[in-house]
Formats: C-alpha cells, structure tokens, sequence
C-alpha cells in the first residue's frame, strides 16, 4: 500500500494543532474530517485558557476569532430559596496578553483548519474514518468509505468517544462515571445589551458557574460565558450521577429550570435560542488514561481522555492543542530516524509526562473521588447561603454577636465528623 | 420551550440509515431506562403498543451519552456518514 507521513483523524483542536506543527515540514499531513467543516461536530462550554499553550503556537493567536477576553470570574452557590455569589474583577485578567477567551467553536475551528491548509497540510472534510488497516499488529492506514489511506502514522484525533482507540486496542471500555454530559444554549442578544447587562467594556468578557441546587444535589453545575454577541447558558452533569438519583428525572428539563431560576433569567431575558448542543467530557483523568502510542499510531486530545473538570475551572482545550503539538514533536523525531513503530513514538508520552499537561492530570487525579460526594452539590451551597443570611437578617429580636452567629451555624453545618472528614478529603486535590 | 422546538434551532443533514441502532433482547429485560433519562434531546421512548424501546436518530446531537450510559450493551453508535448529521453553527 501507498503511504502518507501523517493521517490525522479528526480536526479538532487536537487534531489541528498537530497538523499546524506538522506542515511546512518535509512532511505529507492529511487531516480527516467528518463534519462539513472543521468545528461543525465541536462543542465547549466555553473557554480556553492561551497562559500553558501560548508560546506553543506564537504566530498562530494574532486574529484567533475568539469571542471575548474573561475579564470577569463569578460563582454562585445556589441553595433553595436563596444563592450567593462571589465575583472576581481583575486587572491581570484584562491585561494583555489575556490569559483567557471564551470561544464558539464552529467559528475557531474552520478559522484554525484554514491557517493549517495555508501551512501546507491538507484539511478534507465529510470524511468519516470507519476502521483502522492494520498489517502485523501494526497500524498502517486507515478506511474511510470504500477507500484506505495508507499511512506511517495515524494520529486519533477524534474525540472523546475515540472508537479508534478502541480498535487499537488501546483503551478499556467506557464506564459511566468516568464521563459527564455537557449540554448547552446559545442565546443571541445584542452586543450592546451584553455589556451593559454584565458591565463590560470593548471585548471584556465574563465567565460565571454556579455549583448548588441547580444539579439537584447531584455531581455536576453551571456555566454561563459571555460571547460577542451571544451567551453560552448549560450544565455539566455526571452520567453516573444521572443514573443513580432519585427520584428519576430526564436530564434535560433541568437545563430549563436553571433558566428559570432567578440567578439566570434576567441575565438572559430578551435573548433568542440559537442553538441547543451537547457533548460529552472525559473525566476520568490520569486513571483510565489509554495507552497513548503503539506501531504507527498516537492518540491527542479528548481521545486520550486529556480533561479537567474541578467545578471551579474547567478544562480540556488547552490539553488538546498541546498533546496535538507534542504529539507532532514525536512524528518529527520519528521521521528523523524513519521508524514509526512504538519506540520512538514513546517520546509523545515523555513529553507529555515533562508538561504541564500530565503534571496537572497527576496532581489532580483523585479530583473525582472527591468530587463525587454529593454534599458539595446540596449542604455546603446550602449552608454558605444560609450563614451569609443569618450574619445579614435584622428583625425584631436583639441581635447577637456576629461570632457567636457564625459559629453556631458552623457547628451545625461544617464543625462536625461529617463536616471535617470532608474538608479533610479537599486535601487530596 | 420544549426540547423539539430547541432541536428545530439547530441544523441537521439527517442521512437515510440510523447511525443507532437496539438490541431489543437487551432492552426488554431493562427496568432503569438509562438512555430515556440522559439523552439530552429526548430521543428515547419507550413504544407502548410494542412495547420496545425506540430511538429517533434524527435529532441527535451526537454526545454519544447513551452508548455510555446503557451499561447492558444494548446501544451500538457510530458517528453518522461523514457531511450528514448535526452541523453545529456555534458549538
């Protein structure tokens, strides 16, 4: 069989970083798409942190299309019949070189395949890659249709439900607390009334989750990003989660719930549907991690299972785009030395091992198990909210000392064996 | 709003094949209904007059959530042909 450098399976962020790095090269790089265009099959909540991925890509970020800088951090812990927000206004965050953008993924990715096609690699799309050509146990091109493409490597780059690294035999099955349903609204408002409503300035933006009663005391929260013209209104809920509450309630509903509640609606009142998505994310972390090469083949971004989900930031594209780069590294050395089998290949995972990506899944490995603990979903919202009441409420009565009113609503709600063995279990993250 | 009228925002290239088929011997033993409680677009139902899970794959946001949460293996998924499916304009 014929054989290309590089077949990338998926443009995506992972895929097409890989590729950015790759072209111009001496190097053939091909990029399979399924969707009409890159960005058509992809869904964020959304932000991208640029800090750790930056200087990965130098000359890629002047003209991004990235929706606005996150000038503004918010979190509100909703509790029945009453919530309580934090807000962050930072002038580090609004300082240049911003650290973060919310992002509509559409508009980016088919802005990102065209700067990877303008480098020289090819970006074909409506191209469903069905099965791997495998040849000895090693992987040598892929089927897409009635056709095979032949490649020295193939790099699968096709997202969280990555059926490639499954044919490669390089992951276990799926279990369903290892991933959350992220599920989303755009809402198109005027840009004007968007920073008026969120007192934002130019391209400022705001970034808000919200972590309570919205999930109905199960793993999982808000989100609400503001875009340049739209918000991005959704939740993210773990699947196991939804398996197990009682009672039983479809997923979906609950998105409008959260609409309704009176944190929301007037953020988004006047605002107009334009698109409802969904996605999954990976969150099982470092644990099940696949096995990341074999002979003639790498697996980058979601695929991989690289995502970060600790309520109060959320992440995953930053991973794309670096293992899509350090994933390239690899292939780069690889031809060097004219072997694509899994030796050279390992050197992907080194670097990954030496960056900021596996530190952080390593770091952060536990983050599931103590996130699941449903007490972090409905009492502790619930008793911020209270406490900040009791320490606010005047009535008819005296009031007491304010210590002596937070320490009694401490006692009942945090100070005790429960209390203390959770706080104790913040310390493995 | 309901789910459909959500589901009309969006754009789809609906291919003739589902992309999701059932294995009813699984089903029919099933007494969760996992797939009916996590599809985030409301595809799944369960038929009455048959008494048979059914899923409408047109309309599917392709999350995959369902292949995921059907812990008995009755859900076989695959991506719809390549250029047919959701087109999502925002994502």
């Amino acid at each position: 069989m014929e054989k290309i450098d590089v077949v990338i399976v998926g443009g995506g962020l992972a895929g097409l970083s890989c590729a950015y790095s790759l072209a111009g090269e001496d190097l053939t790089v091909l990029v399979l798409e399924r969707g009409d265009s890159s960005g058509s099959k992809n869904v964020t909540g959304g932000r991208i942190y640029l800090g750790p991925i930056r200087d990965l890509m130098p000359d890629l970020w002047e003209g991004a299309p990235f929706e606005r800088h996150v000038a503004k951090e918010a979190l509100t812990l909703m509790a029945e019949g009453s919530s309580t927000t934090i807000q962050l206004s930072s002038q580090k965050m609004n300082q240049r070189p911003y650290p973060s953008y919310t992002v509509l993924r559409s508009k980016f990715d088919r802005w990102f395949a065209d700067k990877v096609t303008e480098k020289g690699a090819y970006v074909v799309p409506e191209k469903r890659v069905d099965d791997l050509i495998l040849e000895n146990g090693r992987v040598v091109g892929v089927k897409t249709g009635e056709e095979e493409i032949g490649a020295e490597v193939v790099v699968a780059a096709d997202g969280v439900l990555s059926f490639l690294a499954e044919k490669a035999g390089l992951r276990k099955p799926f279990e369903p607390q290892h991933f959350a349903i992220g599920f989303k609204e755009v809402i198109q408002l005027p840009r004007k009334k968007i920073e008026d409503r969120f007192g934002l300035s130019g391209d400022e933006g705001t970034a808000h989750l919200f972590v309570g009663s919205l999930t109905k005391g199960v793993m999982g929260g808000g989100f609400l990003y503001t875009n340049l013209e739209s918000i991005s209104l959704g939740m993210v809920i773990g699947i196991d989660a939804i398996n197990k509450r009682e009672p039983r309630e479809e997923v979906h509903p609950i998105l409008d719930e959260f609409k309704e509640s009176p944190d929301v609606r007037k953020l988004i009142e006047g605002g107009t549907l334009v698109e409802y998505s969904a996605h999954l994310i990976p969150e099982g972390g470092i644990n099940v991690m696949p096995k990341l090469y074999a002979d003639g083949i790498l697996i980058v971004g979601d695929a991989a299972g690289f995502g970060l989900n600790m309520l109060i930031t959320v992440r995953g594209m930053e991973y794309a785009v670096a293992s899509g780069i350090m994933a390239a590294e690899a292939i780069k050395e690889a031809k060097k030395k004219g072997d694509f089998s899994a030796r050279p290949l390992a050197h992907y995972e080194d670097l990954l091992r030496n960056s900021f990506l596996l530190k952080e899944l390593e770091t952060f490995r536990h983050v599931l198990s103590v996130l699941k603990n449903p007490r972090w979903f409905n009492h502790y919202p619930q008793a911020v909210c209270d406490l900040y009441e009791k320490l606010m409420r005047i009535d008819e009565n005296p009031k007491p000392r304010l210590f002596s009113t937070a320490y009694g609503e401490l006692r009942k709600s945090i100070l005790n064996l429960q209390g203390i063995k959770d706080i104790l279990s913040l310390r493995r993250i | 709003m309901t789910i459909e009228e959500k589901l009309a925002q969006d754009a789809f290239k609906n291919d003739e094949a589902s992309h999701i088929t059932l294995d009813q011997s699984i089903c029919k033993d099933c007494r969760e209904r996992f797939c009916i409680y996590s599809c985030p677009a409301h595809l799944y139902s369960l038929n009455e007059e048959t008494d048979q899970m059914q899923v409408e794959f047109a309309g599917c946001l392709e999350c995959g959530t369902c292949m995921i949460t059907c812990i008995y293996g009755s859900v076989t998924w695959n991506y719809p042909r390549g250029g047919f499916g959701v087109q999502y304009r925002y994502g």
